[in-house]
């Protein structure tokens, strides 16, 4: 990466002096430019380049007639199908609908699904195989949890689209990464897609899926896969790369072939990084598990998304805490598997070497044995279930009738002297000084390449006619971004400061990451119905928790023999925190900053649903009208955005580590 | 102490002029187009003309021998080359120009596939952080060069129990490496490297890892195992006086090439350079100095007898009881020389 102190001013003045030669003229195209030259403000229609058509054009032309000789387009997509459909056929019977003979009503069920209490102790067994009786009795509470709030056949729908997903992703993920690290090109060539398959909102993308797959749960899983992959060939790219070279030396010399080389030596010393791989992509298909449901994954997202849309709060926050019930499941079992202590190898028959195995197994017959006699064992009975979303209903709408007025109040003052003057200011600046501003600051912190890339992204937004709905969305995320560093820079101080806060704080914002992101939503449309400041209540609830948490991070990661200097030389505790500890922790602070509008703009599609008029409305109108170019078109905008963003900062912050001395790469 | 270095040494000093393995002007540069630029420099390759040409010399022309049954030291400090040279012997990297011979046959000229079965079967190698195998326990480390070739696991099993006894391991062979010390770990990468019997063993500063204790421990378990295998060994070092305590024959490198190579002996009495003398300086020379080296003619009387590998410092006991002179005798028992106690008594010295 460029080395940001390298780039001189301009011979003789002062740094600052650049920045008065590009601000005065970009601020007197703003004020006294629009009647000259009003290309500058609005691009004109003439020039736009028809991209969204382009693209509606080439799926059309992809799915109709495109062929590779053997094989048409549309074979391919169906071949995939299959692939990802037989297995989920299996698992979902498995799991939820059991065997069936036939087809719709005239079905004949061969064999009932697992019964509650085998899917229950199977994976407190694996909890108890993979990280010991805590973890099992964590586990069990977990599911237990689900069935209790009668979220079960919704929760072993999504849990078997998951399990479909997840060693699908996993495998692809590695097959790339292993690619990667083998060829140099290779990693070159797909460096840029991951970034852009990670920084585009998936909605963007959802509409192309649909378009090739059809509505189903098909194209869920597909859409979940390029959402979860990408992490999983970064993992595995660098895992593979950070085996210490003494280990490959071995491998050789003891004369492995280039497949024993991969799967004997490198993979298995790679295992625990993988595993933080495999974990990331359990996350990110839960995260998706709604996104998903609006092309028709089933289950909890579809519960959470139906309640939405009947402003059932309570319903939704039910089915909402069962993703996050499973989540944690899952995630304490990955990451207990990826520490696993061995101890010594088990002998003996395979009875005696796999007891766990043999004990669900066990169990699975005995349960659906004995569910045949006694069916609450089969299915956890209505009778038994639980329901609290009467009383969060309840307690929504006590707070409407008490507190109408007050929330009214305080809405119409943020949109009157926040949201609506900022609003109003953006939406009036010329596209090229925008452009010519980023691109400077880009060259300022980043070197002449970077520069380039942000005044080409810049006008892309523009010539593709998107640029005042991109101006709403950087107007809707700059107002919550800000909002979200100011609420978690004091949290994350404070939290910093105290251990024991911050295992109170931690565990919210890890609350806050799981909760799927339209939970948010929901309590917000309720106090203050739909528009802006809903959306913005919204996308700083979910766009918090990395403010925080870098915060916390970078304060604490601040070198204490520092700190003690401070001391010694007779600093109070708040000039140690302002003149040393904020100032050394500004890198990680950054890329807080840099994570907290990447949340932010991956909140924007979801907004959308409340009634913003920024690229996500733009991408969610798309999807309803499954026009995949306005669609993807609208979501590369927002990708842009994303990317300029991301670059500027991570340029700042190596920057700053270069002054501070701290050195390194940024993470 | 276990058997003298000493002793090994002579006892296969007979089968030491059949060579196992020889360099011939080896050159590795790293960096773009090495082997154009190298040559394109020709006999001009200097430190400084390689670097100029923005490459980094690793290895300079090196041309050595190894015997067979000899413990061959690579001594350097750190940056010297040494393990980039021992992984060119192995060819786990390319030479940018030279000569590998392993038993005449040129390693350069092999295909991969020859590579694959020499180093599965004529090579073995322990590593400075032993490379052990997280996920396989020790009898799983031990027997995966063997599983690696297709050996039948009852076969590959009980090898690799025999070698882990060898080692002194027997009964951890259930311990996973994460489980082991220092130590332990690396008579498992030993262990592991003479599972497959090799003619010739590579070991990269297998001791430079271990506290200094442990490490004098596993040289004089390193001396006693090669008393039982009599193997062609590569041996890398940066410790001086590991290299004094362990060598047949030591080859000094700085910046890439070999300042000197000799026996220790040699190495003590003669230092080529000021760099060489730096290390041998603080060598007491009667603990490398042999017999044979200070012998003069036999002429008259001599109390008692003395081989002549006998270093000086072993030696010296036998003048204890007053004798001024000691007869010197080849391993055929005859005597070639007179060892006098001047001579033992200025080494002693320091002289």
């Amino acid at each position: 990466m460029a080395d940001a102190t390298a780039i001189p001013g301009p011979r003789g003045l002062p740094r600052w002096a650049g920045w008065g030669l590009v601000l005065l003229p970009c601020a007197a195209l703003w004020l006294w430019g629009a009647p000259a030259a009003p290309w500058a403000f609005d691009w004109p229609k003439g020039w736009t380049i028809p991209a969204a058509r382009w693209i509606t054009a080439f799926t059309r032309w992809l799915l109709n007639d495109a062929t590779f000789g053997l094989f048409t387009f549309q074979e391919l997509t169906r071949f995939v199908a299959g692939v990802i459909d037989a297995p989920y056929r299996i698992v979902l019977s498995l799991l939820s609908t059991g065997f069936l003979r036939g087809e719709g009503s005239t079905a004949v069920e061969i064999t009932p699904p697992l019964s509650w209490v085998a899917v229950i102790v199977s994976f407190a067994l694996l909890g108890l195989w993979a990280g010991g009786r805590g973890l099992a009795l964590l586990v069990a509470a977990c599911f237990l949890f689900i069935a209790v709030f009668g979220q079960w056949q919704s929760a072993m729908v999504t849990l078997a689209s998951i399990l479909v997903a997840v060693p699908l992703g996993v495998a692809g993920g590695m097959a790339l990464g292993v690619l990667a690290w083998r060829h140099l090109w290779f990693s070159r060539a797909i460096r840029p897609v991951l970034d852009l398959m990670q920084t585009i909102p998936v909605f963007a993308y959802l509409v192309p899926i649909l378009f090739l797959f059809g509505f189903g749960p098909t194209a869920a899983v597909v859409a979940t896969l390029i959402y979860a992959m990408p992490p999983m060939t970064r993992v595995t790219e660098l895992a593979l790369h950070r085996v210490p070279p003494e280990l490959s030396d071995l491998g050789r010399m003891v004369g492995c072939t280039r497949r024993q080389m991969l799967w004997r030596v490198m993979v298995p010393s790679a295992r625990e990084a993988l595993m933080v791989g495999v974990n990331q992509v359990i996350m990110l298909s839960l995260n998706m598990v709604i996104i998903a449901s609006m092309i028709g994954a089933g289950g909890l997202g579809f519960d959470v998304l139906a309640a939405l849309r009947r402003l059932d709060f309570g319903a939704g926050l039910e089915a909402g805490f069962a993703i996050v019930a499973l989540a944690v499941a899952l995630d304490r079992l990955s990451q207990a598997v990826a520490v696993r202590g061995r101890g010594a190898p088990l002998r003996g028959g395979p009875l005696a070497r796999h007891p766990y195995l043999v004990a669900s197994l066990v169990t699975i017959a005995a349960a659906a044995a004995i569910g045949f006699v006694i069916p609450w064992v089969q299915s956890y009975p209505q009778a038994w279930q639980l329901s609290t979303g009467t009383f969060w209903s309840r307690v929504v709408e006590w707070i409407n009738v008490n507190f109408f007025d007050t929330l009214e109040a305080v809405k119409n003052f943020f949109l009157l002297n926040l949201l609506v003057p900022f609003k109003r200011f953006l939406a009036g600046l010329p596209w090229l000084g925008v452009a010519a501003l980023l691109a400077f600051a880009g060259w300022r912190s980043g070197g002449w390449r970077l520069g380039l890339l942000i005044a080409a992204l810049v006008t892309l937004i523009a010539a593709t006619g998107q640029w005042e709905k991109a101006m709403i969305t950087v107007y809707l995320c700059g107002i919550s971004v800000a909002i979200a560093m100011l609420i978690g820079l004091p949290i994350g101080v404070l939290a910093a400061n105290s251990d024991r806060l911050w295992s109170w704080v931690r565990v919210i914002i890890d609350t806050l990451q799981t909760l799927p992101s339209f939970v948010y939503l929901m309590p917000a449309v309720m106090l203050f119905r739909v528009g802006d400041f809903t959306a913005m209540i919204a996308i700083v609830a979910f766009a918090v928790a990395p403010a925080i948490r870098y915060t916390v991070l970078g304060l604490k990661g601040v070198d204490p023999r520092l700190i003690e200097a401070g001391r010694a030389m007779g600093c109070s505790e708040a000039q140690i925190l302002t003149r040393i500890r904020l100032k050394l922790a500004l890198p990680e602070i950054l890329l807080g900053l840099n994570q907290t509008i990447m949340f932010a703009l991956s909140m924007l599609v979801i907004t959308a649903l409340v009634g913003t008029r920024d690229l996500g409305q733009e991408v969610y109108i798309a999807l309803t009208k499954a026009d995949p170019g306005r669609g993807l078109v609208a979501g590369l905008a927002v990708a842009f955005i994303a990317i300029v963003a991301d670059r500027l900062i991570h340029a700042g912050a190596q920057a700053a580590r270069g002054r501070l001395g701290l050195g390194g790469s940024s993470t | 102490m276990t058997e003298s270095p000493a002793a090994v040494r002579g006892a296969v000093g007979a089968s030491a002029d059949k060579i196992t393995l020889e360099c011939r002007g080896v050159w590795k540069l790293f960096g773009a187009r090495a082997g154009e630029v190298l040559r394109s420099l020709g006999s001009g390759a200097t430190v400084e003309a390689i670097a100029a040409a923005g490459l980094v010399p690793a290895v300079r022309d090196v041309s050595l021998s190894v015997r067979q049954g000899e413990i061959f030291v690579i001594m350097g400090l750190s940056g010297s080359g040494k393990s980039t040279l021992v992984r060119l012997m192995s060819r786990l990297i390319e030479p940018t120009a030279g000569e590998i011979l392993f038993n005449g046959q040129n390693l350069l000229a092999a295909s991969d596939r020859e590579m694959v079965e020499i180093r599965r079967h004529r090579m073995g190698m322990v590593f400075q952080h032993f490379a052990l195998l997280p996920h396989l326990t020790v009898l799983g480390n031990v027997a995966f060069p063997l599983e690696v070739q297709g050996v039948a696991r009852a076969a590959r099993e009980e090898r690799a129990r025999q070698m882990i006894a060898l080692v002194g391991l027997g009964g951890r062979e259930d311990a996973y490496p994460r489980q082991l010390s220092g130590g332990q770990q690396q008579r498992v990468g030993i262990a592991r490297s003479l599972a497959v019997e090799p003619e010739l063993w590579f070991l990269d500063e297998p001791f430079s890892a271990l506290d200094p204790l442990i490490r004098r421990e596993m040289q004089d378990e390193f001396i006693r195992l090669q008393s039982v295998l009599r193997k062609t060994i590569v041996f890398i070092t940066h410790d001086f006086d590991e290299a004094i305590r362990l060598a047949d024959r030591i080859a000094i490198m700085k910046d890439g090439a070999i300042v000197q190579q000799g026996t220790p002996e040699e190495l003590v009495m003669n230092p080529a350079t000021d760099y060489v003398r730096e290390f041998t300086q603080a060598v007491p020379k009667a603990k490398v100095v042999r017999a044979d080296s200070v012998m003069v003619a036999a002429e008259g009387e001599a109390a008692g007898t003395v081989a002549a590998r006998t270093v000086i410092a072993d030696a010296a006991r036998l003048f204890l009881g007053g004798a001024a002179v000691v007869a010197v005798t080849d391993a055929a028992g005859r005597v070639i020389g007179h060892l006098r106690r001047d001579d033992v008594t200025r080494l002693l010295m320091g002289g």
